[in-house]
């Protein structure tokens, strides 16, 4: 794996002076949180994030974007978790834009999305699980475009979004990859029930009801949606899993520092070898997760054949590493860490989000035994 | 470029004309590992051939500088040697103790007079060494260690007993710390090199629960050793001994990695083919620690050459890699179920699964325990107080 280069790392300081002054806790999630805000994060920082550059990293240059890949996508993402800063950077900047590329929806929205004004979301799962191969939500042909049936949930900000983009079958059955079909659903076309999420963020169910929709709201072909459907899930969970190394990072180090000051038995409990052995552990394991992100953002941006399984291997451990971190990191600040009060708590909530998102520790393992043919 | 371009196609031929195809076999066994030394017997007139073929070219430390016996390849050149040679699955032409752990700690702590000496004879395999540094009082406390070494004027006069010394009966000479002052702990260590042939020099080696002995006990009864065979000051030696424990740990850390090099080469899994889900799924999640292991196994290289590595971070891939190892080794007992159980026969491979699996328990025990690891990443990364 290649080291960062000096451009990398520059971006990262550029991310994370800007995230850890204003996308820190109190000034964005408590604020929204507190307030009641209908989006669950600052549309205001979302502009701010255009005007830094960050909204067009995964957007070609020839788009006006900056034309970079995965890897500068996770090195912002790792400072948006260990700040638990609420955004729709992953969704919109990452996911949906990566499945746009090449295509005429792109030219719709890159400019909004490099303004920090446009919010999209991704439409995936229809059960408890993530399953995209088993999607049903029906679209059937009619006239010149497709009557929509069916419904989506867990749409992260789909109750802010312009627009959703919605996989639906075309062809074939549950199970098949074959016959989805990738839709640019536009806001208010689908009825949006909006959901506040453990981590204060928002999502939305979606129900369709007989809703049209034109030809050209295809993303890319007619019952080949899986193509741009998988660049947005390749990029969505390496990108998740950096943001929970950063989840994990960000919850260590309030962890370790509560350890050299909080005195018990005359000691700092950090002096304690049954709390300083779980903690180096759990620095280690984090490393390992940053690296698996890294090498799963490098091998995506190279296109390599092993990007998926190592996607996978991303995901399921940055979501098991980083529940380590939360829960380590709650016990050991103990009865200060089940306090609202206490931020310690919220990375607990964050990680369990995020750890659901694009698929679970125990959908991606189940992933690596598929592709390692067991 | 052009020039790395020119060295890959003259090395890719070179190995092509030199590698004996006996030697481009998967290694097979213990056996199969050529060690060198004073006593060796060859198992083959091939590996006879490919280390002497290799040594003439300083290959078998390619990034030795010359003047010692190595390659003096830049280190993209030792890079793509390497490539190449795993290109063809070429054996190592040797393998060493001296070569992983004396010879790095001479090139750094060493004088002139001792690297012109010791490396050329490291480098051709020549002499085959081991190293004293466990003893019966002084395990995860190894600087307290207590084996005399007596300043007799013309000569040194060593005194105890070492234990664990991997391969002590088979090696030519030993590189040893011995108390050279009882003044202060750590300043009273000095790290000594003798001939394991001088008279009172005693090994006898260890049975292990896996039914094999790699590890003596090494008795030291009035060694006399020359002045001259001290590496860097008297009394210094812990300095030394640190530096080469982290090249240990580096080294025992790559073990975590198995068999599968890296991404390339498959997974537990694959190899397994498990038969019951609840193992498979206790696979499955020991292949995503085991590739998120491997991955950060490359960076950790990567940062370590190019000094952006923390210097305490070997004890956390050792810690990482041998827990990874152990766990791997439950698997392939659990996957083989009664077949797995078998300590002897043709069918085992003389009962190989369960005699591995052993072995890997002291994996995190060798090298510095887990404890020890944990305990270093807690004080020297983490800071915390009193570790």
């Amino acid at each position: 794996m290649a080291l960062l280069t000096d451009d990398q790392k520059m971006l990262r300081e550029t991310a994370s002076s800007f995230l850890a002054g204003e996308g820190a806790i109190s000034k964005q999630l408590r604020r929204w949180r507190d307030t009641g805000c209908t989006d669950g994060f600052g549309t205001d920082l979302w502009k701010q994030f255009g005007e830094l550059g960050l909204t067009g990293i995964c957007i070609p240059q020839e788009q006006g974007g900056l034309g970079l890949g995965t890897v500068e996508a996770a090195l912002v993402l790792e400072e948006i978790g260990r700040n638990l800063t609420p955004s729709p950077f992953l969704t919109t900047a990452v996911a949906a834009a990566r499945a746009m590329e090449g295509t005429a929806h792109g030219e719709r929205w890159f400019p909004g999305i490099l303004s920090g004004e446009t919010v999209l979301a991704l439409a995936v799962d229809e059960s408890r699980r993530h399953a995209p191969e088993q999607t049903a939500l029906a679209a059937e042909r009619r006239g010149n475009g497709f009557l929509l049936n069916g419904a989506k949930q867990f749409v992260v900000h789909g109750n802010s979004a312009d627009m959703i983009l919605t996989v639906a079958r075309t062809a074939g059955s549950p199970g098949e990859l074959d016959g989805l079909t990738l839709f640019a659903v536009p806001k208010g076309t689908a009825e949006v029930e909006s959901v506040n999420l453990t981590d204060s963020s928002k999502a939305a169910r979606l129900k369709f009801e007989n809703v049209e929709l034109d030809a050209d709201a295809v993303v890319g072909e007619v019952d080949g949606g899986w193509g741009p459907l998988s660049r947005a899930l390749n990029a969505g969970r390496v990108g998740s899993a950096a943001e929970l190394v950063g989840v994990a990072a960000g919850a260590s180090t309030m962890t370790v520092e509560y350890l050299k000051q909080r005195k018990q038995f005359g000691k700092l409990i950090g002096e304690f070898q049954a709390l300083q052995h779980r903690a180096a552990h759990l620095y280690g394991e984090i490393e390992i997760a940053r690296a698996a992100a890294l090498k799963a953002a490098e091998l995506l941006d190279a296109g390599n054949d092993k990007a998926e399984l190592m996607t996978h291997v991303a995901k399921a451990k940055a979501a098991a590493v980083s529940k380590l971190a939360v829960q380590e990191g709650v016990q050991m600040h103990g009865g200060i860490g089940m306090t609202d009060e206490h931020d310690i708590g919220l990375y607990m909530k964050r990680e369990v989000v995020l750890g659901e998102l694009f698929g679970d520790t125990y959908f991606h393992r189940n992933r690596v035994a598929e592709l390692s043919g067991y | 470029m052009a020039d790395l371009d020119a060295f890959r196609s003259e090395t890719r031929a070179w190995l092509d004309g030199n590698c004996p195809p006996e030697m481009r076999e998967p290694v097979r066994s213990e056996a199969d590992i050529c060690w060198g030394g004073r006593n060796w017997t060859f198992q083959s007139e091939a590996q006879r051939i490919w280390l002497e073929r290799m040594a003439e070219r300083g290959w078998t430390v390619p990034h030795w500088p010359r003047d010692y016996g190595g390659g003096g390849l830049s280190p993209i050149e030792a890079k793509i040697l390497k490539e190449e040679l795993a290109r063809i699955c070429a054996r190592q032409p040797l393998t060493s103790f001296g070569i992983s752990m004396l010879g790095p700690a001479l090139l750094q702590f060493g004088s002139e007079e001792q690297k012109r000496r010791f490396l050329p004879e490291i480098a051709r395999g020549e002499i085959r060494w081991c190293q004293g540094y466990s003893e019966p009082g002084a395990g995860s406390d190894l600087a307290g260690l207590s084996t005399r070494c007596a300043d007799k004027g013309d000569h040194w006069l060593v005194n105890g007993q070492k234990v664990w010394t991997s391969y002590a009966d088979k090696a030519d000479w030993i590189f040893c710390l011995v108390r050279t002052s009882t003044e202060s702990k750590h300043k009273g260590i000095s790290f000594l090199l003798f001939d394991m042939a001088t008279p009172g020099v005693s090994t006898k080696p260890i049975l292990l629960i896996s039914g094999s002995s790699p590890f003596c006990e090494t008795f030291f009864d009035d060694v006399k050793v020359p002045k001259d065979q001290v590496v860097g000051e008297v009394n210094r030696g812990w300095d030394v001994a640190k530096y080469l424990l982290g090249h240990e740990r580096e080294m025992i850390a790559g073990m975590g990695l198995g068999g599968m090099g890296g991404l390339g080469s498959g997974s537990l899994g694959t190899a397994l083919k498990p038969d019951n889900p609840l193992v498979r799924a206790d696979i499955a999640e020991f292949d995503v620690d085991a590739l998120a292991f491997a991955a950060m196994s490359e960076r950790f290289f990567e940062m370590f050459k190019a000094g952006e590595a923390h210097p305490a971070s070997p004890s956390m891939m050792k810690y990482a890699g041998t827990e990874l190892n152990k766990r791997r080794h439950e698997l392939i007992m659990a996957a083989g179920g009664s077949d797995a159980l078998e300590w002897d026969g043709e069918r085992s491979k003389n009962g190989k699964a369960a005699r591995d699996w052993l072995r890997t328990k002291g994996n995190s025990i060798e090298g510095g325990t887990s404890e020890i690891q944990l305990g270093i990443v807690a004080k020297h990364i983490l800071g915390l107080p009193g570790a």
